[in-house]
């Protein structure tokens, strides 16, 4: 009976594994993709990982489309050299990420564009730091990224750095607001901008008055943590999370009337594009992000532009992070004066010397941006505060 | 009770030659591989995780084949030996202990806490009836992720730190080990393929040894009827414990060998779904059967990255893969075929069945 039974356990269970399986490839667009080129051309390889499937699919593929953007525009221009794009999905999952990046070398990878999430990226920077392949990743904000890794660099600010800039911000824009802070305990990202937010606040004398968590697992009512704020009579919070949290804690605060001011990071941008998702009640939110697409910016909306045309939405953030980073990849390969057909090997050092030398870049995500030995990218912070279901620059 | 020696090979034998035979062989080929230049850097980059995830299909199958109960926490023993192993690790690194060392002490230490989380969790539920072990495992699993996500550690000048605070005096030059969410970062990577094969060997000796001892027998003789192996005088909680333990050891030890293969390991990795995915490994490679589990485990290890061609449709091929699979090797008319076949020619002491259909060579 025993063994009757569990036989139909494991089968019921296995038949929910591939449902979830199937379900989670859905919805998700291209694995590996090419920019064109031309056999007898010299081919810069860049490849690249992240998510293309699974719950973090959406950083992904916004990364992906944002770079093959930025690799067909080089390829279209005149220059002596073609760029070649490859993405392979890592899920999100350091060991996946790993295997991703071993395929790119046995595809002749030359420069490595990613990971797009931490955890894959930390995975990987070990391995090319080992195997000496320039990487810059566009949106891997930890420090642990960099840290100890003189091949690495990234586009993003760090988590650290992030809260940091937050804190300021918050200090010179709200002297005297009561803070109080909602965040994911069990993230990452969250954890890593809350601590340094919270940091530089005591750094300055400043308490907060709530500070408030919640685990992965549960993201669906926020009451609790809302109340308690609002008890501690908090008239600033911060929410250093993603944005599909953050559009119910709006909701159920909005619910019980408590309107304090909302500041939030990079995390948060996406959610006006979110479905479902009344905008209205993102007004006046604050939010720390590198990009806006309604920005007067003639290059951003030039690149917006395209990228609905191909993709028929909005670029977010990590679009335009993608994008940034492969023109990055670019100006610094001939910046460094180097020619395609050397082994990743030969690149990195030139490279890695020719981007922490005197080399500025004007992306959409930030004017005059360099880099530092460490890994680390100097450019300013913009604020921006939701307006008519529009970011406007403060 | 002595068994006649028959001519041959017991069953039991033989399918233990056959794990150890895979083992070797297959380091044998990928040595020889590797020092030929022929291994792409993809399959080589795959080879300690295949080891450790072998380790966690065979250990698994001590309990869920072997000894009959439902375990779907088993990502959190290999989680309780990932962070012990690299604790231990990085202590020892400090001091400047020679790698094979540090390697053996973080195993042995990952294996005996992974085996007394094992054993303490066993006590209470294994004396407990039908699927209570796979909702207690499934819990474990779950509170472990969780534990890890708040546990901060490192080492500096004064000694070790370890708390559930982010700021717990680590000075600036001190090494951090375990960091929250963030899991263990800085992690030095001393894993080697050889390594895992050893730890693969480690495993199999003991779980087949376990198999074809008499404690082996009572462990089957629980599984098989409870009542009945209770009325011969066997301790059935006695039995279950031990082979619970055992695995749980196994995958600690596992788990020692997967932690400190990659520079970073997020608490989130031992999910649900990783335990999920070790039972996939045992149960297409056949519940109890050794050999199995590490062909399943090898396979779909391998495979979703050799159908990384197929791009978007990865994870489509790969679960039709899975179906056609569960599908071929329980199918009677499939299995009939294949055992008529290996009567016919492996089996050439046995006296010859009548011909099959089909030609032969």
């Amino acid at each position: 009976m025993k063994k009757e039974f569990m036989k139909k356990f494991t089968v019921v269970m296995l038949s929910l594994v591939m449902v979830f399986a199937m379900a989670a490839c859905g919805g998700s667009s291209g694995g590996s993709s090419e920019g064109s080129s031309d056999s007898a051309e010299a081919v810069l390889y860049v490849g690249a990982t992240g998510p293309l499937t699974g719950g973090a699919s959406i950083y992904g593929t916004a990364v992906k489309q944002g770079a093959m953007i930025a690799a067909e525009e080089i390829n279209a221009s005149e220059t002596e050299f073609k760029i070649e794009f490859r993405m392979e999905d890592d899920e999100a999952d350091g060991e996946k990420a790993v295997n991703a990046y071993h395929t790119l070398q046995d595809w002749g990878v030359q420069v490595v564009l990613g990971s797009v999430t931490t955890g894959s990226c930390v995975a990987v920077s070990a391995e090319t730091f080992e195997d000496r392949v320039f990487e810059i990743t566009p949106s891997a904000s930890s420090a642990d990224v960099t840290n100890g890794k003189d091949n690495v660099f990234q586009v993003c600010f760090t988590d650290p750095n992030q809260g940091k800039t937050a804190a300021e911000k918050v200090m010179e824009l709200y002297p005297d607001a009561k803070v109080a802070a909602i965040y994911n305990n069990s993230d990452p990202y969250s954890t890593g901008i809350f601590n340094a937010f919270k940091a530089e606040l005591e750094a300055n004398g400043k308490e907060l008055v709530a500070e408030v968590t919640y685990p992965d697992d549960s993201n669906a009512d926020y009451s609790a943590q809302l109340t308690s704020c609002k008890s501690a009579g908090a008239d600033l919070v911060l929410l250093p999370i993603y944005y599909t949290p953050a559009s119910v804690i709006l909701k159920q605060a909005s619910d019980m009337g408590y309107a304090p001011t909302f500041f939030g990071l990079d995390g948060l941008d996406g959610i006006l594009d979110m479905e479902g998702f009344d905008t209205s009640l993102a007004e006046n939110v604050m939010l720390m992000t590198p990009f806006n697409p309604w920005s007067d910016d003639e290059r951003v909306a030039e690149f917006v532009k395209k990228y609905q045309d191909a993709y028929g939405e909005l670029p977010n953030q990590f679009a335009a992070d993608g994008y940034d980073t492969m023109y990055v990849i670019y100006e610094v390969f001939k910046a460094s004066g180097l020619t395609t057909d050397l082994s990743a090997e030969e690149l990195c050092d030139a490279m890695v010397a020719a981007i922490t030398g005197d080399f500025s870049y004007d992306g959409l995500t930030g004017q005059e941006m360099t880099w530092s030995t460490d890994g680390t990218v100097s450019k300013d912070p913009v604020v921006v505060v939701i307006k008519n279901g529009q970011y406007e620059d403060m | 009770m002595k068994k006649k020696r028959t001519k041959g090979l017991s069953p039991y034998k033989k399918n233990e030659f056959i794990s150890y035979g895979i083992a070797i062989l297959g380091f044998a080929v990928i040595t020889l591989l590797k020092s030929t230049g022929m291994l792409s850097s993809s399959l080589q980059g795959q080879l300690v995780p295949i080891c450790a995830y072998i380790i966690m299909a065979v250990s698994l199958n001590l309990v869920v084949g072997i000894s009959g109960e439902l375990s779907l926490g088993h990502a959190g023993f290999m989680s309780v030996g990932a962070y012990t192993g690299i604790l231990v690790s990085g202590i020892l690194g400090t001091v400047g202990v020679a790698d094979p060392l540090r390697f053996a002490a973080a195993v042995i230490a990952g294996a005996l806490m992974a085996g007394l989380a094992g054993f303490l969790i066993g006590i209470p539920v294994l004396r407990l009836r039908g699927d209570y072990l796979a909702i207690v495992t499934l819990a474990f699993g779950e509170i472990i992720k969780n534990i890890m996500n708040i546990v901060y550690a490192g080492i500096d000048e004064n000694g070790f730190h370890i708390s559930t605070k982010s700021d717990y005096g680590l000075s600036p030059d001190g090494r951090m080990l375990l960091n929250g969410p963030m899991g263990a970062t800085q992690v030095d990577r001393i894993s080697t393929f050889l390594y895992g094969f050893i730890l693969v060997m480690v495993t199999l000796l003991v779980v087949q040894n376990i198999l074809n001892s008499r404690q082996g027998r009572a462990i089957m003789a629980c599984r098989d009827n409870r009542i009945a192996a209770e009325s011969i005088g066997l301790n059935v909680m006695k039995n279950k414990l031990m082979a619970f333990t055992v695995s749980s050891a196994l995958a600690g030890m596992g788990g020692v060998l997967f932690g400190l293969n990659y520079s970073t390991l997020l608490p989130i990795k031992f999910n649900f779904n990783t335990s999920i995915l070790i039972l996939v490994f045992v149960v297409l490679g056949g519940l109890g059967n050794i050999w199995g589990s590490m062909v399943a485990a090898i396979v779909l290890t391998v495979l979703p990255e050799a159908l990384r061609q197929f791009a978007d449709y990865r994870m489509l091929v790969y679960a039709v893969v899975l179906i056609v699979v569960m599908i071929a090797t329980y199918n009677p008319a499939i299995r009939s075929r294949v055992s008529a076949f290996s009567e016919k020619y492996l089996r050439r002491k046995k006296p010859a069945p009548k011909p099959a259909e089909g030609g032969a060579d």
